[in-house]
């Protein structure tokens, strides 16, 4: 029988600071055992445990896309006992990884639709693995517009910030990078928060679906310029976190009512969110 | 003792419908016999849920933690009002918050010894008539004496008269004072080391990690347990012998000074472990080594929060 | 299917055998004020004269504390830090004197650990490998609500072998092929004739009658659940509660776990422990950030999970077989029957 619970052994192969504060590390993985990587096929939106032996594991979103071969990668945010042991590892480090789980974003209801992606902080993660996704040339026509707008509190908590300039120079997506304040004089891009910059920069909600990750604070605001937008509920898509253990609908503690994060989540419509007990 | 509901209705009722009171605690009839379950009531025609009998074994200083409410009404016994007593010196709750309506204790009967008493036979009704208890069952019924049922705490009280209150609902009862209270700690200290582990080991076997005991207890606010910290993690949270002994143990010598062996931790464990063989020991040191009984004046703090020059350092080498 | 019945004597000499082809024969057995299930074959005095054990029997199946796997820490190790399967042992075992509602409690958690999407190994192989011989309840408790959560005194569901006591010994029934197989495993005791299973069947229905305690779930399955969520009793329900894990523990129908690694030397392992949602970690996120830091919040979880989300779920009735553990000991009498009744009728 597959024991859902066991990890796949992996190696870190790359480790990238992102952010000036070095709160934010990106973390390369390759599967030691052949095999593995097939197993592990996912989709943009769903989330993997990471696991690190004698510490404990931890529901992180896929930064990569499955469109990027030989490895894994995931941005992890220092928080706890797990996340901080892991960020004081080193490349070459043996771990292991759970997954995919969850449900991923809705990605055959978005086919023909303009996406608008709208990311705050270091939630940007399986947004990234989106917008990599929908980007590759055999994804691309799939979509029409793509529109993205992605703030942190100041430039140097962007993640990614050499593949956001790279996006910012393409025709076939349109970047509305932004922070919350700078004191930067050659800082190119814009400046307000998150909500203030959709209403600025989204005109149309029309055969538009929105993808919105952040803290809740940020989708607290940027729910109701949505909403005067046109946006219906069923086409904002949200992803929730909540305290997770065994990261498969098992262990019983990331409910909201009868629906299990890990599970029948993280990925959900505000629709959907609106029946549920909001207790995340 | 049940000639106190009358006197708890009334002044609860008082107490709410004047104002001088936003809440009462206190007590409501169980949904099965030998059962009381604390209960809190802000609505003046609700009055005539309160209930007092001897089986009142929760230790309601429990519910009074950090509240915010201005004026709060509370009944206390003995024991309890002890407990309010530490938790105002230890800033918990402050003394213009409360209103204690004192209730002086004939003590309150070990639910567990009345089942033995019947033989595990299921008991249906209870009630009490002076210092007898009745229980009755399908096909049974038994008159037992209050005395022989006595919880082992309520047996040895030496402080059944509130030691703080605004009002007291009764005249005052006769403190016992020819009662052996260590009686059992000396007989586990003149164990050798290998009998007392075994004693000990014997003592948690059972102990399913519920934490009915710490959670029961008003010395435990703490708003992160120490089991339940994570950086560092101290205790591990499987059933592992070790684990379990380090919990019970370290959280007796929290309780050290400040416990009144109210024994709300015994009522509540769920596999009937005798919790008070931990906080015992400690007590009985605290007694004999600072002449300290835990909450009986607000005047002084107690032996572990101050250093006295004559204070006990035999230990020093 | 088979029914045999044994005199009290034979029934002994029944269980005897059981241990020669059972790894673990679990039996009630008689400790100081309650009775636990222990093993037979690690010298257990079986005592069948109990109205049920002080915790249930899900923790025959799903251990309290288990190792799931382990690894080695030491860093030169070829396969350091790399987790594996810690040796389990799945032989078949028998659990006899199990009653009726905790039996009946194994496929209602069984939604839970054996789905379509996820199979938890260990339950699912432990569940497979136990033979459930039940004991009919001929008086039951006061507390014991059974039959108005789907079961009855000397229900079947969950079982493999069903005992009725009658005079002077038990009728067995077989309720299964593992009920057979245990049947014939363990021999002796004679094949039931009429008036053996008419006099089983007068104990079944009089048991049946003697329920007196019930509990009110018929209208929860139409209700709203975000109408229950915001109810106001909730607070007024969760203001005695100490927010230990009793009910979760005693309950044979609750299963949340936490999983936990720890660290011997240079020996690895992640441990598996039950946990309850009414401990304030249960949903504490890494930022500090607690949806169910107020304790009524969590008490309020505990009883929407059981009687609202669970129906909603899977559409096959409540999370309660209705032993009455959490009636009886929850150490301030949170009455299950008394929420259940407010969340009908509200």
């Amino acid at each position: 029988m597959d024991n859902p619970y066991l990890p796949y052994p992996v190696r870190i192969e790359r480790i990238v600071t992102e952010t000036e504060d070095r709160n934010l590390k990106t973390f390369r993985f390759v599967f030691l055992n052949e095999g593995d990587e097939e197993k592990f096929a996912y989709t943009p939106g769903q989330f993997a445990e990471l696991s690190v032996a004698g510490k404990g594991e931890i529901p992180i979103g896929i930064a990569s896309s499955p469109t990027e071969k030989g490895f894994v990668s995931f941005t992890v945010n220092k928080v706890g006992v797990v996340t901080t042991h892991l960020h004081n590892m080193k490349e070459g480090d043996v771990m292991g990884i759970r997954g995919p789980l969850g449900n991923c974003y809705p990605w055959e209801r978005m086919e023909g639709s303009n996406i608008v992606i709208i990311g705050g902080g270091f939630a940007f993660t399986t947004l990234r693995s989106s917008i990599i996704y929908m980007l590759d040339p055999e994804n691309r026509d799939k979509f029409k517009d793509i529109s993205v707008v992605y703030g942190a509190r100041g430039p140097g908590l962007l993640l990614y910030r050499d593949e956001l300039a790279a996006w910012e120079k393409r025709d076939d997506i349109n970047m509305h990078i932004t922070v919350d304040r700078t004191e930067d004089p050659d800082w190119k891009y814009n400046v307000g928060f998150v909500p203030a910059v959709t209403e600025q920069k989204i005109t149309s909600a029309e055969n538009a679906i929105a993808i919105v990750c952040g803290p809740p604070i940020m989708i607290k605001f940027t729910q109701p310029v949505l909403e005067k937008l046109g946006f219906p509920p069923e086409n904002i898509i949200l992803s929730l976190e909540n305290r997770m253990k065994c990261g498969i609908g098992m262990c019983g503690r990331c409910n909201l009512g009868d629906q299990f994060v890990c599970k029948d989540g993280p990925v959900f419509t505000l629709a959907q969110l609106k029946t549920m007990p909001p207790e995340y | 003792m049940v000639k106190y509901t009358e006197k708890i209705r009334e002044t609860a009722g008082r107490l709410l419908k004047s104002g001088d009171v936003e809440v009462f605690i206190g007590y409501r009839q169980g949904t099965v016999p030998l059962m009381n379950e604390p209960f809190q009531v802000t609505d003046a025609a609700r009055v005539d849920e309160l209930y007092w009998d001897s089986n009142c074994c929760l230790n309601l200083c429990n519910y009074l933690t950090k509240r915010q409410e201005k004026k709060i009404g509370i009944v206390a016994n003995g024991c309890n009002s002890r407990n309010i007593v530490t938790h105002i010196i230890e800033n918990q709750i402050k003394r213009e918050q409360l209103y204690i309506v004192g209730i002086p204790c004939e003590g309150m009967i070990d639910h567990r010894a009345v089942q033995r008493k019947v033989h595990g036979k299921d008991i249906l009704e209870y009630r009490e008539e002076g210092d007898e208890i009745i229980v009755s069952g399908a096909g049974f019924e038994e008159k037992i004496k209050k005395a022989d049922v006595l919880r082992t705490n309520c047996r040895i009280c030496r402080h059944r008269n509130p030691v703080i209150y605004d009002e007291l609902l009764g005249e005052k009862v006769e403190e016992q004072t020819d009662v052996d209270s260590y009686k059992d700690v000396r007989h586990i200290e003149e164990k050798t080391p290998e009998k007392k582990e075994a004693f000990f080991q014997q003592l948690i076997g059972d102990c399913i990690r519920c934490y009915a005991c710490r959670n029961s207890c008003p010395l435990c606010y703490c708003p992160v347990c120490f089991v339940d910290e994570s950086r560092p993690q101290w205790v591990g949270k499987s059933l592992d012998p070790t684990d379990t002994m380090t919990f019970h143990f370290l959280r007796a010598y929290h309780c050290a000074g400040r416990c009144t062996d109210c024994g709300a931790c015994e009522r509540v464990c769920p596999v009937g472990i005798p919790m008070r063989q931990f906080t015992k020991k400690l007590n009985k040191d605290v007694e004999e080594l600072f002449g300290w009984e835990a909450g009986l004046t607000l005047e002084s703090r107690p032996p572990l929060d101050v250093y006295r020059p004559d204070d006990y350092n035999d230990f020093i080498k | 299917m088979t029914d045999k019945v044994y005199s009290e004597e034979e029934w002994g000499k029944a269980l005897e055998a059981a241990k020669e082809h059972y790894t673990k024969v679990y039996v009630p057995q008689k400790e100081g004020d309650f009775h636990l299930f222990r093993d037979l074959k690690e010298g257990a005095k079986p005592d069948f004269k109990f109205q049920n054990t002080r915790l249930s029997a899900k923790g025959l199946v799903y251990p309290q504390s288990m190792r799931m796997f382990e690894c080695t820490m030491e860093p030169a190790a070829e396969d350091a830090y790399i987790l594996k399967e810690a040796d389990k042992d799945y032989g078949p075992r028998a659990v006899v004197g199990i009653r009726p509602c905790d039996a009946a409690a194994f496929p209602l958690i069984g939604r839970n650990f054996d789905n379509p999407e996820y199979r938890d190994p260990w339950w699912v192989r432990w569940y497979e490998a136990t033979t459930f011989v039940g004991l009919g309840c001929t008086d039951p408790c006061p507390t014991c609500f059974c039959t108005s959560v789907g079961g009855s005194p000397f229900g079947e569901k969950g079982l493999d072998v069903l005992l009725h006591v009658v005079d002077g010994g038990y009728v067995a029934r077989s309720l299964s092929d593992k009920g057979e197989t245990f049947l014939s495993n363990v021999g002796g005791g004679r094949e039931a004739g009429e008036d053996d299973l008419k006099a089983a069947e007068a104990v079944a229905k009089a048991a049946a009658g003697k329920v007196v305690s019930s509990i009110e779930t018929d209208n929860l399955a139409d209700k709203k659940e975000l109408e229950l969520f915001d109810a106001p009793f909730w607070e007024e329900i969760g203001f005695s509660c100490l927010n230990c894990g009793t009910c979760t523990y005693l309950c044979p129908t609750c299963w949340c776990f936490d999983i936990q690694d720890e660290v011997h030397g240079r020996a690895g392992e992640r441990i598996r422990n039950w946990d309850s949602c009414m401990f304030p970690l249960f949903t504490l996120h890494g930022s500090g950030h607690n949806p169910r830091d107020q304790k009524w919040q969590r008490v309020r979880q505990r009883f929407m999970h059981k009687l609202k989300y669970y129906v909603d779920k899977y559409g096959a009735g409540v999370q309660c077989t209705g032993c009455g553990r959490c009636v009886r000991y929850c150490p301030v009498n949170i009455d299950i029957r008394r929420v259940a009744k407010l969340m009908n009728e509200y």
